[in-house]
């Protein structure tokens, strides 16, 4: 469980950072926190020749609120968002609760969660949830890629390789939104997890498939009225799932109805 | 010469006594400020770093090896296959007829054939961890795959591949050890006939500290000199000079800080020999530290277990026979000392467990699969066992419309000594007093109320059971090993200053022997404890001892340490009486020296005579202060015993187990330090719990391990594991030295049996009862879905 050779190289700026990755192609991953990273790098399932650390970029970090929207920078910790007084955000810091364990919390950084793109990570649920925009900074200047549009697979984004994540925006805010999970053991990634916002009548599932996954609820009436055990049967009914080894697709379903009724519960008690 | 003696140590207990007192631990000031030394913190000069190439299938013929690209990898120093080191292989043996054990090599580096995922085939070493695994992945190794024998019941199929060829019916023991006459009629007329199928998952031990050897050739002593995170470095020792062809006194094995241990390294391993011979080879330093991967998939597993056993019982609730029928998977071979049959002759010794059990019948098998192979783990087949026996109580009780807890008041054995259908003599024990003081415990905090609420899913399950501690030659005999672990030999010696220094043939890992053997010898010779050093972990500092297992240190270890010390301190009362003019039978060893009537001699003043001023000695006493003493449990052993108790509360939503409460009532006799008794059993009760509801080492069809890393096995952190009551209770052994009987596992072994049972009783308005563990939270789920 010792990484490949690799070489390491220091960013000192986003135009730095971009410039290495630019330079390096392919061969490069970007390296913050290093949760996921480093712990796939000791197996030899990732083996970049390059990293490009960014944790020397100035201004990478730290939560903003502008008006109705909140800004979060890349290199942001888990633990900061947890501690973090967000009021009607606040979905995003009592969501923190369930990423991994402290010492994960106090390293890994929103950029890398949202960067490696796990299907069941909470920042990839929140992002979708909250129709957050990942804000990218390339050779060609910044962009923002809808999270709707960034998670194409397991681990795959539309991320160019050349490109460095540098914030997400969150364009409105979710007093009555909640995420919870399911896991054996905690800390664990869920078996499955349940966001819902229930202004924007949006449920965001994770590990329903191979990226979040946006179940339809039905739209009629105010969303204040709808009562939530309805939603978390119809959101439950229309997902198509398969038996896998060791969880059939009855009890994953089983699991959705209970994780989307409860997070219902949570976000309209904003507790 | 006479002196006034010192003032008492404030941790002292009231009545004058070291044992007994949680006094503070003489391993802490060094471990809890990370100032321990363990393997991997040893650096040689010049030292090299070990890897292996290992199998990537179950079952292969090997047909080539080819390591060229290896040794051509930079950093790579030396690779090595089998025939490079042509090492002798390790084999255990029972003294058993052919028809019940077949003893099976395990070569030290694979040899022919690979038998399971991670099997060792090469040795990789070079100047850096780094560079060693980049070796490693260059290795070229070709297969003509086999059809992989990765079930229990696979392996006993008739048309099974055979994992041994010398092994039929992939079967390694099959004994029947009971059969009581008539034990079928029994059955046929039994008012209540209950039935448990139970299997266990297979678990590794997972000590935090993994597997780990520093091996190199001292010029100067002409040794072998092996440092490794061991149980049992004397077996290493012997081990180790057979396989590379040396003399024992030319190896020499010695235990830094371990950081657990568990069983996993109470076998001999295979990696440490192969690193030690190339450093021999080499004759430069070699560090192998198993990395987590490996710990996790190639190192000895343990656990996976199947039983079927009924149960008759009387219409008044009388138990009146048992019938096991029990298959142990372990895996590809048999660890040394221990044998594959270890966990089926366990089993199938003591079984019949806390119960008047009259009539027993009993067949145990080990059979080999194409996985990892297995080592002891706390509690040896005792966690499977006492969950099976204690699930047949639940269900005899709900049989016969009876209170489960009362079942078992009217079945326990509550008259001692008591000798059982299984020829074993139980020493006196509280079973029946755990049973009721652990009902009454929960019940006065209120947890049966909390049981009957409606709105919750909440069930309350017990384990009663005993734990044979201290097995002596005989017990050990009795199993037909042919190594027999059971004596322990102690050497004493006083010196200068009055200090002690005694060696002893077990060795902590991580349970507190330096504090606890000083205890021991702190009361019988009336000097502080920490005047006291404890020698362990060094084959030649050491007479050959058997090491740490099978909770055999205090009460063996313990006993040889504290007889030892009386041979010393009569010494010590010869000498002062004759100083002091006086009579040896009424000097008596007190304050750090010797009284006789008003006079009182410190240790460091007779210490003074008996090395700086021999000529003043006694005649007859030669010069110097040191003893030897053995000890040795004769008979049986003794049986520490308790109660658990546990509280669930199921999550109908998910399948979910939260454990509300966990109360221990445990006996281990005289607790030397009640507080590492409790560390005992809150760490045990962990690992019961990570059997019952978490760890799983699983497979695929294909042999290939599931779970490489702490993603998939599923081992308890601290937000799993309950805050866990502890009440002790004290029988004192009356044939160890202190009174004192085993604590190390009977945590682990009670726990999976009071986690099931509490489950079980949560569900039991469903009609599902769930005997399997880990339990599968979606069995969970579709019970209460259901109901």
């Amino acid at each position: 469980m010792k990484p490949a050779a690799f070489e390491y190289h220091r960013a000192r700026s986003v135009a730095g950072a971009v410039g290495l990755l630019t330079e390096l192609g392919d061969d490069a991953k970007v390296v913050a926190g290093g949760q996921s990273l480093v712990a796939m790098m000791n197996f030899r399932l990732a083996r970049p020749e390059h990293l490009v650390d960014i944790t020397h970029i100035d201004g990478l970090s730290g939560i903003r609120r502008e008006g109705d929207t909140l800004r979060i920078g890349a290199l942001t910790t888990h633990r900061a968002v947890e501690k973090a007084e967000l009021g009607d955000f606040g979905v995003l810091s009592r969501a923190m609760r369930w990423v991994g364990h402290l010492p994960i919390r106090t390293r890994g950084t929103v950029g890398g969660s949202i960067a490696h793109a796990d299907a069941t990570a909470e920042w990839c649920l929140l992002a979708v949830l909250l129709e957050a925009r990942i804000v990218a900074e390339g050779p060609a200047g910044r962009r923002e890629i809808p999270a709707g549009e960034f998670f194409l697979g397991p681990f795959t984004t539309a991320l160019e390789p050349d490109e460095l994540i540098v914030e997400l925006v969150f364009p409105r805010p979710a007093p009555r939104a909640a995420l919870t999970e399911y896991a054996d053991r905690k800390g664990d990634f869920a078996l499955v997890a349940a966001a819902v916002d229930l202004d924007a009548d949006r449920v965001v599932l994770g590990g329903v498939g191979p990226t979040p996954v946006s179940a339809d609820c039905p739209s009629s009436g105010t969303s204040h009225s709808r009562p939530p055990v309805s939603w978390a049967d119809a959101v439950a009914g229309s997902l198509e799932l398969r038996d896998e080894p060791g969880i059939s697709a009855h009890y994953r379903r089983g699991l959705v109805r209970t994780l989307v009724e409860r997070a219902c519960e949570e976000a309209s008690c904003g507790c | 010469m006479a002196a006034e003696p010192p003032p008492r140590d404030p941790h002292l207990r009231r009545d004058g006594a070291w044992v007994g007192a949680s006094v503070p631990r003489r391993e802490d000031p060094r471990l809890l400020a990370g100032r321990g030394r363990f393997v991997d913190d040893i650096t040689l000069p010049g030292m090299l770093h070990a890897q292996f190439v290992r199998s990537t299938e179950a079952h292969a013929d090997l047909l080539a090896v080819d390591l060229d690209e290896v040794r051509a990898t930079p950093g790579v120093v030396a690779a090595y296959t089998a025939a490079d080191l042509d090492l002798a292989d390790i084999t255990a043996e029972l003294d058993r007829p052919p028809h019940e054990f077949v003893p099976t090599a395990m070569p030290v580096l694979a040899r022919g054939k690979v038998r399971y995922v991670g099997e060792p085939i090469a040795v990789v070493v070079a100047k850096d961890p780094y560079a060693a695994e980049d070796g490693v992945e260059a290795a070229v190794v070709e297969y003509a795959p086999l059809e992989p024998v990765v079930t229990d019941l696979g392996a006993l199929a008739e048309d099974a591949p055979l994992v041994h060829a010398e092994a039929p019916r992939n079967t390694l023991v099959d004994v029947s050890l009971f059969a009581t006459e008539g034990i079928d009629d029994v059955f046929a007329s039994a008012p209540v006939v209950v039935e448990v199928r139970s299997k266990t998952g297979r678990q590794n031990a997972l000590p935090l500290e993994t597997r780990g050897v520093v091996a190199d050739w001292d010029d100067r002593d002409e040794q072998l000199r092996v440092q490794t995170c061991s149980q049992v470095p004397h077996q290493v020792r012997t081990v180790l000079a057979r396989c590379v062809g040396l003399d024992e006194k030319q190896v020499r094995v010695t235990v830094p800080d371990m950081g657990g241990g568990f069983g996993q390294k109470c076998v001999v391993g295979r990696e440490e020999i192969a690193a030690a011979a190339a450093a021999l080879r080499l004759r430069r330093p070699v560090k192998w530290i198993e990395d987590r991967r490996d710990a996790l998939t190639a190192a000895f597993l343990a656990r996976e277990q199947r039983y079927t056993v009924r149960a008759a019982f009387s219409a008044d609730g009388e138990i009146l026979g048992l019938d096991a029928d029990v298959v142990c998977d372990m895996g590809a071979y048999s660890c040394y000392p221990f044998t594959a049959g270890i966990e089926p002759l366990m089993a199938s010794a003591e079984m019949p467990s806390v119960y008047r059990v009259p009539a027993y019948r009993v067949r145990g098998r080990a059979v080999t699969t194409n996985k990892a192979p297995t080592a002891p783990y706390r509690g040896v087949s005792r966690p499977q066992y006492v969950m099976v026996v204690e699930r047949i109580f639940e269900k005899a009780a709900r049989a016969l419309g009876m209170d489960a807890v009362e079942l078992r008041r009217r079945n326990v054995i509550t008259v001692f000594p008591y000798t059982g259908v299984n020829n074993i003599t139980y020493d006196p024990g509280s079973y029946l007093e755990s049973l009721d003081l652990c009902e009454a415990t929960l019940r006065e905090e209120g947890w049966f109320s909390r049981r009957s609420d409606d709105n919750k899913v909440i069930g309350i399950g017990f384990a009663c059971f005993s734990e044979r501690t201290g097995y002596g030659s005989g017990a050990f005999a009795q199993r037909k090993m042919q190594v027999v672990p059971g004596f322990d030999l102690s050497e004493i010696r006083m010196d200068l200053n009055g200090t002690v220094s005694v060696t002893t043939g077990t060795l902590s890992h991580g349970q507190s022997h330096e504090t606890t053997m000083a205890q021991i010898v702190a009361d019988r010779l009336g000097v502080p404890y920490d005047r006291v050093k404890i020698v362990q972990g060094d084959t030649d500092r050491i007479t050959y001892g058997w090491g740490s297992f099978a909770s055999r240190s205090i009460t063996i270890g313990g006993s040889a340490v504290a007889a030892a010390s009386v041979k010393l301190g009569d010494q010590l009362r010869e000498i002062a009486a004759h100083l002091l003019s006086g009579d040896p039978e009424a000097a008596v060893l007190e304050d750090g020296g010797v009284r006789v009537g008003s006079s009182w001699l410190s240790y460091a003043d007779i210490a003074d005579v008996a090395y700086l001023k021999a000529h003043l000695l006694p005649k007859g006493v030669g010069p110097g202060l040191s003893a030897t003493a053995s000890f040795d449990v004769g008979g049986d052993g003794t049986f520490s015993n308790a109660t658990h108790g546990c509280v669930v509360e199921l999550d109908p939503g998910t399948g979910g187990v939260e454990i509300l409460r966990y109360v221990c009532v445990e006996d281990c006799g005289v607790a030397i330090h009640p507080q590492v008794v409790e560390g005992q059993a809150r760490g045990g009760i962990a690992q019961g719990i990570a059997g019952a509801l978490f760890e799983e080492v699983r497979y695929d069809d294909a042999g290939q391990p599931l779970a490489p890393s702490f993603m998939e096995y599923k081992v308890p952190t601290a937000m799993e594991i309950p805050d866990v009551r502890i009440e002790h209770l004290e029988t004192p052994c009356a044939f160890t030295e202190n009174g004192a009987k085993g604590a190390g596992e009977g945590g682990t072994i009670g726990a999976p049996a009071a986690v099931l049972n509490a489950v079980n009783d949560a569900l039991r308005h469903t009609g599902v009862e769930l005997d399997d563990t880990p339990i599968p939270r979606e069995a969970i789920f579709r019970a209460l879905e259901t109901s």
